[in-house]
């Protein structure tokens, strides 16, 4: 952990932006560059800014879930959607589709790929942030300032 | 679709998960493990046993159809090892109960493991090369973590050297996947053997097959890029080491086997030569290194690679005969190695050192480890009734009839020097007297069973593929006939119209 008093306040800031974005990622990379791998690094990486501006501790807490359950739950969504379609009768891994007419005038064009994705973003999340914590923790707790390591 | 060829992958995936997400019960954590390797070892068992009597069988993910889409395939050779590597893995799951401190376990043995599981199963059964890769990259992944679990200075050490050449190799394999794919335009191993008949004789052929050879020659420890397997298989603890000897060197030279025969299926002379001069060099290699190693778990290092240098030889005759050896070979080595290796981590475990000048009075102390020693050790020399005995026959018998007397003469040798190696080890830790203090009982009763159990096991199923050969040899005799004419491979993979 680093404290600076810029660091935090930018944090505060960065951080739903972030995260929406991520989101954003995420779903945009249905049909459009994108998708669950980079919007993961993104949301990964809001969570390690945190980490670096208040500490692993805090983040923790922030994010609620340990990592590792991220990662068990991301690799089931991916196992989860390939099954999916085992169920239906078609091959593994192949993509259902549903197209949705919702009242107001919404279309969503729903494919189990989705699932998969989402699977991969939270697996993303879950490396990113265990790997940060994990060396985060191990290192010294407060980083020693030039000026004492040279007297 | 064909359920069969999917749950070698998903049933360690699926146990993965299932053990990440129980990890703070580990109790159930650890049923589930040893109950995800029984169910694999059921699925593997049922496809080996399809496999071998109604033939290969492929399946398309995704419902892609072949060459476009992802390939599995099971022909005897993959489904024979897949059956090895799920019966293994369960003995390594049920050891690792007692043989794994708490802290490694709690940290993600289980998990990693059959992670590893998955990525070994998916090399053994993927059709198509860029998958290949893939699936090589799941399990270095799983084993880089699995090495440094538990951040011992030393483990540290070999990791650096174990991630550095495969990183290596890795970036060698993608070059030749690239340029295999830049000249024959296909990923799919069924599609580019017919396709590259258009490159035969050419630089690039060369070219590939080299490339080929030095990757899988590094994953496989062959001469002369074995130097990291010693290094790194010593450090971690026994059952990591026994999941890592029986099954990561075997996905190299599966590899080998399965990208020659489909890929380049006439070795020109030059490349023969090649490959027999690197197994000979393996075979030499490996058992001067163990005849050196004082350390059991370095010297047990060593003999694997030695092993692999028989097989590479079974490739390099190319004849059927040949390849019925090293498939032989490659499949009771499987629980060979594991074998051994479990069974020093228990002389570790019960004599407290690892150093074989200061062993001694296994064979009074502990029969029964005694006992199973003598099957896997006295199988690797060659002794019959063991099943080295009847992979080493074979090999020299196809080795006479191509008239590679050479070659022949060098295996004969190094056969003999092993059985030195093994019978030091014998005479060592076993025979020499040691008082009841120098052989210490640790853990509780039930934790002796866990870890004596699945020893004995493999010890009972080597001896009776040993003193009953025949299916093995049975299976892999129809395995070599479909890697000398893969006609039937290619049928399987792209339908029976792609022939004519």
């Amino acid at each position: 952990m680093i404290y600076s008093l810029i660091l935090q306040v930018a944090t505060r800031l960065l951080i739903p932006l972030l995260l929406v974005f991520s989101v954003f990622m995420l779903l945009r990379g249905h049909s459009h560059p994108g998708g669950g791998f980079v919007g993961g690094l993104i949301a990964g990486s809001a969570f390690v800014l945190y980490a670096f501006s208040r500490g692993v501790g805090a983040a923790r807490q922030v994010l609620r879930f340990e990592p590792q359950t991220l990662l068990g739950v991301g690799l089931a969504c991916a196992l989860g959607s390939g099954i999916l379609a085992l169920i239906q009768g078609e091959a593994f891994l192949t993509g259902l589709w549903a197209d949705l007419y919702l009242p107001g005038g919404i279309h969503l064009y729903l494919g189990s790929t989705l699932i998969f994705d989402i699977g991969v973003f939270l697996v993303v999340i879950g490396t990113v942030v265990l790997m940060m914590f994990s060396v985060e923790e191990r290192g010294p707790a407060v980083i020693p300032s030039r000026r004492n390591d040279t007297s | 679709m064909d359920l069969l060829l999917i749950l070698p992958l998903a049933i360690p995936l699926g146990t993965a998960v299932l053990t990440l997400l129980l990890r703070s019960v580990p109790g159930v954590q650890r049923l589930t493990s040893v109950l995800g390797a029984v169910a694999l070892l059921g699925a593997s068992g049922t496809l080996l046993w399809r496999v071998a009597t109604d033939g290969i069988r492929a399946a398309q993910m995704g419902g892609w159809p072949a060459p476009f889409g992802i390939t599995l395939v099971a022909d005897p050779l993959s489904a024979g090892l897949l059956g090895m590597t799920a019966f293994v893995a369960v003995a390594v799951a049920v050891y690792a109960l007692a043989g794994m401190d708490e802290a490694r376990q709690r940290f993600g043995f289980h998990p990693l493991f059959h992670l590893l599981l998955m990525g070994v199963n998916g090399a053994f059964i993927t059709g198509d090369m860029f998958n290949l890769y893939v699936w090589f990259e799941v399990l270095l992944i799983a084993s880089f973590v699995l090495l440094v679990l538990g951040n011992e200075r030393r483990q540290l050490d070999g990791a650096v050297k174990y991630v550095g050449i495969n990183l290596v190799s890795s970036i060698i394999f993608l070059a030749a996947v690239g340029l295999l794919y830049g000249h024959t335009g296909t990923l799919n191993m069924a599609d580019a053997s017919g396709r590259i008949a258009e490159l035969r004789g050419s630089g690039v052929e060369a070219t590939l097959a080299t490339l080929f050879i030095m990757a899988f020659g590094i994953k496989a420890a062959l001469f002369p890029l074995f130097f990291w397997l010693p290094a790194a298989y010593h450090t971690p603890p026994a059952p990591v080491a026994a999941v890592f000897a029986g099954l990561l060197t075997k996905v190299g030279i599966y590899s080998l086997i399965r990208v020659f025969s489909l890929l380049f299926p006439d070795p020109t002379g030059y490349t023969r030569t090649v490959l027999l001069v690197i197994a000979a060099g393996t075979m030499v290699v490996g058992v001067m290194g163990a005849m050196v190693q004082r350390n059991v778990h370095r010297l047990l290092a060593f003999l694997v690679i030695s092993a692999m240098g028989y097989i590479l030889m079974g490739l390099g005759f190319f004849t059927t005969l040949g390849l019925v050896g090293a498939v032989f070979y490659i499949l009771q080595d499987v629980p060979v190695k594991t074998t051994l290796f479990l069974i020093g981590g228990m002389m570790e475990r019960d004599t407290g050192t690892a150093r074989l000048g200061e062993m001694g009075g296994l064979y009074q102390y502990r029969p029964v480890l005694a006992a199973a020693f003598m099957v896997p050790a006295f199988s690797l020399a060659g002794f019959p009734p063991f099943p080295g005995f009847w992979g080493k026959l074979t090999l020299v018998q196809a080795g006479l009839e191509a008239e590679q007397f050479t070659i022949v003469a060098v295996a004969l040798i190094v056969g003999l020097f092993t059985l030195l190696v093994v019978a030091q080890i014998w005479s060592r830790a076993f025979w020499r007297p040691a008082t009841e203090d120098d052989v210490q009982a640790s853990g509780s009763t039930s934790q002796r069973w866990a870890l004596n159990g699945p020893i004995v096991a493999l010890a009972v199923v080597l001896l009776a593929i040993g003193l009953y050969a025949q299916p093995l040899y049975g299976l892999a005799e129809q395995a070599a006939a479909n890697l000398v004419d893969t006609q039937a491979y290619v049928d399987a993979v792209l339908g029976p119209s792609a022939g004519a």
